[in-house]
């Protein structure tokens, strides 16, 4: 894309495609995270992280189809989120008191 | 405007009451409810023939309609003829005797409510049986009569013998029943109703192949209630039951209710030719038969069921030959001598102290002369001497059998004179000669309860009021030296007075009660035989014969019975053994029944096929389930794994597919 022509995009606002295009790639690293590291608030940072993601997707869509239900949806998932992350946080520290391992491989009692 | 459904009502209220109440009841008010249901129910009976002309004037009441779905109607409906009224008086008068017979008889048994509230239950069906307008409240009756006989048979619970009679007896008759629910269902599919008014005036104008096929399956049901060929076998077992319920049970009433039935469905049999010509044929075969077993046997009791079931041939016989009246007349007249036989033998019984084994009697009429009066009665209408009851029915079937065919009347005169042997080598074994008993009173296996002392009596009852009245009660009997079997003794009153009346009865009864005459309504009299008084001679002839013969070889010489018993050889051996048709039947249907059900049926089809099948499933779904489990890792990041590749593959086939239908 030559700069002529981006400038030009640019003036109208940023395009709707990218905005989706930065959702895909934030909610990449954020499944890729989950399932990669161990580290169990890393884990749960990467799961904030692909919320996020789709709220951007949401938001987008809701500026690009100048309806407000997309950004009803955001606010509902980041009140989900705030309560998820208030109770996932004290799981997390009761299991480290209890275990004192954060590695999330380690915690897996609720197996057979 | 008679009441009749107080006539089974009250016997039914005899049996709630002693059934629910009995324990706390003494034996007194039992027994004196028991008789008085029963009593009061024979005068009810008197009444309502009184008030109807002894059925000249036939009564139906309808009480209530008892199912409705679809095409079936049928009512609880109750009527009263001719033919019923015969029954009733005999259902109930007898049954009244007997009941005031096994007061005494009873009277030190445990178990006495039970056995009376039973009792009461029998006559309440036995009526329901004998009054029910249609087939189906008739079959209510011949079931409960057959649950109540097989209680009754295996009163004694705790003997193994007794349970086993039971049960043989209720299997046999589900057989029997089989047929007669069949005839039922056909019956209904023929005529569209089971009430015998609609179904018997529609009968003349149905095809013959469909009312012979009713009329067979009939007889079934009949062979299996009344003990005739094949089905025979559970009467001798049944005697295992007390004495009281032999003479009113499995001689006098529910026994002929396969006779009942096949007279009262005549419009249907007289229209099957076929049907008749078996009904004939099995009851003279089982006459025939049952008589050489009798002829054998030496325990009283048995020889008297196997004569019953030989005198339940006699009445089919009548039947079969179209002279229905004549086997009403015999079933009535039977009734009368074999209950005072079944009384008398337990009256015997009772003074030998348990005691049934004709070997270990002798010399009674010495030390039981009233016993010894009325069996002599009875022996002698059995036999068919001129002037007793049995004479006159007996005489009137085989007049019957001569017009229908020669032949017939030939082995009936030869059974006849069987029957006047067998019955009389009793009476000569168990009243003439020496006591042969010893001390009979400590070697014998039945009537178990009858040996217990006061002290099992006093254990078998919980309230010391009861106890007392019971052993007051006991005392009473103790005069006739019932618990200390030194020498045999007479029986109390309550036990000869019924014996005096059957006595009675026995002998005039041909005289009273004239039932061809009765019934020539119902079913016209046959057509007069040429001869006729040349075959009643040979009749009689064949029994005195009888009765002499037995008088020569078990008072005059008696050696002889001995002698002849080693002549025959392998054939005694095979009568005694009862033809081994116990045997048989074990071989060709219990055990291949019991194998199959064991091979085929237990181990293969329910432990192989059902139980295969269920584990099959178990083991399936968990070795599935042991290679499942390992996805169960535990492992979060592998779980997030699944979720993602889920994912993905639900993305990529729903883009495949151009993506998500609106």
């Amino acid at each position: 894309m030559d700069p002529q022509v981006l400038m030009q995009t640019l003036g109208k606002g940023v395009p709707t495609s990218w905005y989706l295009a930065l959702s895909a790639v934030l909610f990449t690293i954020g499944v890729a995270g989950f399932i990669l590291r161990r580290n169990i608030i890393t884990v749960f940072m990467c799961i904030e992280l692909m919320l996020n993601a789709v709220n951007l997707s949401f938001i987008a869509f809701a500026h690009e189809h100048r309806q407000v239900s997309g950004h009803l949806f955001t606010f509902f998932v980041m009140v989900v989120a705030a309560a998820e992350a208030a109770v996932g946080l004290a799981i997390i520290l009761t299991v480290f008191k209890n275990r004192s391992t954060l590695n999330i491989d380690e915690i897996d009692s609720l197996k057979n | 405007m008679q009441n009749l459904w107080l006539i089974p009502a009250l016997p039914f209220i005899g049996f709630l009451i002693n059934g629910i109440l009995g324990r706390k009841l003494s034996k007194a008010v039992v027994s004196a409810i028991a008789v008085l249901s029963v009593v009061l129910s024979f005068g009810l009976v008197v009444s309502v023939g009184l008030s109807s002309g002894w059925g000249e004037h036939p009564i139906h009441q309808h009480y209530f309609t008892w199912i409705r779905s679809g095409g079936v109607d049928i009512g609880w409906d109750f009527m009263v003829d001719k033919l019923t009224m015969i029954m009733l008086m005999v259902v109930t008068g007898i049954g009244s005797l007997i009941h005031i017979y096994a007061t005494g008889y009873m009277a030190h048994e445990e178990g006495y409510y039970r056995f009376f509230a039973y009792l009461n239950l029998f006559m309440f069906f036995m009526l329901n049986l004998v009054l029910g307008a249609n087939y189906l409240l008739l079959f209510v009756g011949w079931e409960g009569v057959g649950l109540c006989s097989y209680l009754l048979i295996g009163f004694y619970f705790v003997k193994k013998s007794a349970t086993t009679a039971g049960n043989k007896a209720f299997i046999v008759n589900r057989i029997g029943d089989f047929g007669f629910s069949l005839a039922m269902f056909l019956i209904f599919i023929t005529f569209g109703s089971l009430d015998f008014g609609k179904v018997l005036s529609a009968a003349p104008g149905k095809p013959v192949e469909v009312l012979t096929a009713i009329a067979l399956l009939m007889l079934l049901g009949a062979t299996g209630k009344s003990a005739q060929i094949p089905l025979y076998v559970w009467l001798p077992d049944a005697m295992e039951g007390p004495t009281p319920v032999s003479a009113l049970i499995h001689a006098a009433t529910m026994v002929t209710a396969g006779v009942y039935m096949c007279s009262r469905s005549a419009a249907i049999f007289l229209k099957a030719p076929i049907a008749m010509e078996t009904v004939a044929i099995v009851g003279l075969a089982t006459a025939v038969f049952a008589a050489t077993i009798g002829l054998t046997q030496y325990d009283i009791k048995k020889v008297f069921a196997y004569s019953t079931v030989s005198q339940l041939g006699y009445m089919f016989l009548g039947v079969g030959v179209g002279a229905f009246s004549a086997g009403i007349w015999h079933l009535m007249t039977h009734a009368f001598f074999k209950a005072l036989l079944f009384m008398g033998a337990g009256s015997v019984i009772h003074a030998c102290g348990g005691e049934q084994d004709m070997r270990k009697m002798g010399g009674l009429k010495k030390y039981t002369p009233w016993t010894c009066g009325v069996l002599a009665c009875a022996s002698l209408a059995i036999a068919g001497v001129p002037g007793t009851s049995g004479f006159f029915s007996k005489d009137a079937i085989l007049t019957a059998a001569y017009g229908h065919a020669p032949w017939m009347f030939w082995v009936g005169v030869v059974t006849a004179g069987m029957t006047a042997f067998y019955v009389w080598r009793a009476f000569w074994m168990t009243f003439w000669g020496e006591y042969r008993g010893g001390d009979a009173g400590h070697s014998h296996d039945h009537g178990h309860a009858h040996t217990h002392g006061h002290d099992d009596h006093a254990h078998a009852h919980n309230h010391s009021h009861d106890h007392d009245h019971d052993h007051g009660h006991s005392h009473s009997h103790d005069d006739h030296g019932h618990d200390h079997h030194g020498t045999p003794h007479e029986s109390p009153w309550s036990m000869l007075a019924p014996l005096v009346v059957l006595a009675f009865l026995s002998l005039a009864g041909g005289f009273l009660f004239n039932v061809p005459k009765f019934l020539e309504s119902m079913f016209p009299l046959h057509e007069e035989v040429p001869n006729e008084e040349m075959l009643m001679g040979v009749s009689i002839f064949a029994g005195l014969i009888g009765i002499a013969l037995s008088y020569f070889m078990y008072v005059a010489n008696k050696e002889l019975p001995g002698k002849i018993r080693k002549a025959l050889g392998g054939i005694y051996t095979l009568v005694y053994n009862k033809y081994f048709v116990d045997e048989f039947y074990d071989a060709t249907v219990v055990r291949p029944i019991i194998e199959g059900s064991t091979e085929v049926l237990w181990h293969g089809l329910d432990q192989g096929v059902i139980d295969g099948a269920v584990n099959g499933a178990g083991t399936g779904s968990r070795s599935i389930g042991g290679v499942l489990k390992h996805l169960q890792s535990g492992n979060i990041r592998s779980y997030a794994t699944w979720v993602v590749v889920g994912a993905v593959i639900l993305l990529i086939t729903v883009g495949m597919n151009g993506g998500l239908i609106r």
